[in-house]
C-alpha cells in the first residue's frame, strides 16, 4: 500500500483522492485507540514536532497537541505573540531557529496566504498547514469529511451547501477541494458580497438563498463571519445578516428532512447559528471537534511515516 | 521461486485440533481465557483456534479477538512503505485474564514484541502464552519462546514461510518459498 503522495501537508489541492482516503481510513483507527482506557500509542517517539501559530486558535492547536501527544511525539509550543517575532525577527530565521533544536515537523498557523508553502521551499522539515490567512486550512476540511462520511458512511453523493463568508474563509476553500474530490455535490450560500466572483469554477452551485440551499442539502456547514478579515463592510449590520443568513430551530423544523448541521468553531452564537441548533441532535459541532484529534493523529502519522 | 508444501489437507486440520487439545489440557474451560490473534494473518488462526475449541467444548464461552500492532512496531519510519493500520477488535477485558496470544510464523520475535506491548492499553492479564503454526527456528532476534508450536521449520533469512487459509486463500497449506538464483 502506498503512501500519501506529498511530503508535508500545506493544501487539500495537493492531495489525491487516494491521499484523502487513505487519512481517513486511518483516522478510524485513531477513532479507535482514542476510545480505549489507554488513549496513546509509541508511533511518533522519535519524533518532535513544534507547534508555530502566528495566529490565535483555540481548537485547532488543542487538537495538535493532543493529537501530538497521543502518538507520543515531543511537542514544543510557540507563540508569536510572545516570542522574537515581535523584534522583528523572520518568519524564516524563527523558524530555522526552532530547527536547529533538532525539530521533525512544523504546524503552523499564519495570518497569510501561503505561508505554508513559502517555508516549506525555504526550510527542511515536513510543514503542516493549521490554516494561512484566508487560503486553505486542510485538517479542518478532512475532519468534516471524515464527520460527513461517520455519519451517512459516504460523502459521494451527498448534497453540502457552506454558509456565509466564503470570500475569507479557508475552511470554504479547503472543504470544496475536499469534498468535490471525495465525489460530494457542493453549493455555497452567502451574500453576494461574501460570494468570490469566480467560485463557480470550483464546480460548485451558488445560492443567495438560504431556505432553498437548506431545502437542496443533506449537510449545512455554518461558518463564521470573519471580522477580523474583513477590511470594508460587507453588509449593512450583523443583525440584517442574521436575519438572512442566521440558521434557527424554526427553518430548521421548518425543512422536510433532517440536516446535519456543522460548523468549524468558534461559534458567534446568535449570528450564524442559534444557541438552540448549535446544542441540537442534528448538530455535530462537537463530534467535529473529537474527529479533530484522530483525523490530525492519522495525518501526522502518515507524514511521519516516511523514511528518515 | 521454488515452493515446497509443508503442510497441508488433511495433516494441517490434525495438527489445528492438536494445538487445541494442548490448550484445553492447560485452559480446561476458558471461562479465564481469551484467544488474541494478531493482525494480520494470526487472525485467521485465531478463528479457526475458536472455531475448533467451540466444536469440542459446545458449552464453554469461547471468547476470541484480533489484536493490530502497527503503532508498537519498532520499524516505523525505517520502512519504503508506510505501516497502514489493521483493525483492532477486542470487545471483552483482558484484566487478570489468561491470554493466548496468537500468529501463523513466528520468526524474529519483533512481532511478538510489539504485541506484548499493544495489549497493554486493554489491561494487565494474568498471564500471557503465545500460540504458533510455524515456528522458524534459530531465527530470532529477541528472546521470544511459544507455548504452543505447530510446526517447527528450519530455514534461511531469504526463504518465506506462507501460510494460506482456506476460508481466504481456498486451501490449508504452509509453504516454504525459496528464490532460485
Amino acid at each position: 500500500m502506498a503512501g500519501l503522495s506529498t511530503r508535508h501537508l500545506l493544501g487539500i489541492k495537493d492531495l489525491t483522492q487516494a491521499d484523502i482516503e487513505l487519512i481517513l481510513q486511518t483516522a478510524d483507527t485513531f477513532k479507535a485507540v482514542l476510545n480505549r482506557p489507554i488513549k496513546k500509542v509509541p508511533s511518533l517517539r522519535d519524533v518532535t514536532i513544534a507547534n508555530i501559530f502566528f495566529e490565535n486558535s483555540t481548537r485547532t492547536r488543542l487538537s495538535f497537541e493532543l493529537a501530538e501527544k497521543r502518538l507520543s511525539a515531543d511537542v514544543v509550543n510557540f507563540a508569536a505573540s510572545s516570542s522574537s517575532v515581535s523584534k522583528g525577527e523572520t518568519l524564516i530565521d524563527t523558524v530555522n531557529n526552532i530547527l536547529a533544536m533538532k525539530v521533525d515537523m512544523v504546524v503552523m498557523r499564519h495570518p497569510y496566504a501561503g505561508a505554508g508553502i513559502f517555508l516549506s521551499k525555504h526550510v527542511n522539515a515536513q510543514i503542516v498547514n493549521a490554516g494561512d490567512g484566508a487560503h486553505e486550512h486542510p485538517t479542518q476540511a478532512l475532519l468534516d469529511a471524515y464527520s460527513i462520511r461517520e455519519k451517512y458512511g459516504d460523502v459521494a453523493g451527498k448534497k453540502v451547501v457552506i454558509v456565509g463568508d466564503i470570500l475569507h474563509s479557508r475552511v470554504a476553500l479547503s472543504n470544496i477541494l475536499c469534498l468535490k474530490q471525495l465525489g460530494a455535490e457542493v453549493m455555497v450560500c452567502g451574500p453576494t458580497t461574501l460570494i468570490p466572483k469566480y467560485i463557480g469554477t470550483l464546480g460548485v452551485k451558488v445560492e443567495h438563498n438560504l431556505i432553498k440551499a437548506l431545502n437542496w442539502c443533506d449537510v449545512a456547514n455554518m461558518l463564521r463571519i470573519q471580522l477580523e478579515r474583513q477590511d470594508i463592510k460587507y453588509f449593512p449590520s450583523l443583525r440584517e445578516y442574521t436575519m438572512l443568513y442566521g440558521l434557527n430551530k424554526q427553518i430548521l423544523d421548518s425543512l422536510d428532512k433532517e440536516i446535519m448541521v456543522m460548523h468549524p468553531g468558534p461559534i458567534n452564537r446568535g449570528v450564524e447559528i442559534t444557541s438552540d441548533v448549535a446544542d441540537s441532535k442534528q448538530s455535530v459541532i462537537l463530534d467535529q471537534v473529537e474527529n479533530g484529534v484522530a483525523v490530525r493523529m492519522a495525518v501526522l502519522y502518515l507524514l511521519a511515516g516516511q523514511t528518515v | 521461486m521454488l515452493n515446497l508444501t509443508l503442510l497441508d489437507g488433511q495433516k494441517f486440520q490434525i495438527t489445528i485440533q492438536r494445538l487445541c487439545r494442548q490448550l484445553i489440557e492447560n485452559h480446561n474451560d476458558f471461562s479465564n481465557t481469551v484467544l488474541i490473534g494478531i493482525q494480520p494473518r494470526g487472525i485467521f488462526l485465531a478463528k479457526r483456534v475458536a472455531e475448533e475449541l467451540r466444536k469440542i467444548l459446545p458449552n464453554d464461552t469461547i471468547l476470541q479477538g484480533d489484536l493490530d500492532i502497527t503503532f508498537y512496531r519498532d520499524d516505523f519510519r525505517r520502512r519504503e512503505n508506510p505501516l497502514v493500520p489493521n483493525q483492532t477488535r477486542i470487545d471483552f477485558i483482558i484484566e487478570g485474564k489468561k491470554v493466548v496470544m496468537m500468529d501463523d510464523v513466528l520468526w524474529t520475535g519483533r512481532t511478538i514484541r510489539a504485541a506484548m506491548d499493544a495489549m497493554q492499553a486493554f489491561g494487565r492479564p494474568e498471564k500471557v502464552e503465545l500460540l504458533t503454526l510455524v515456528d522458524r527456528r534459530y531465527s530470532r532476534h529477541i528472546p521470544v519462546a511459544a507455548d504452543y508450536v505447530g510446526i517447527e521449520v528450519d530455514s534461511i533469512a531469504s526463504q518465506r514461510v506462507v501460510v494460506s487459509w482456506k476460508e481466504t486463500d481456498g486451501e490449508d497449506k504452509i509453504e516454504l518459498l525459496s528464490e532460485v538464483k
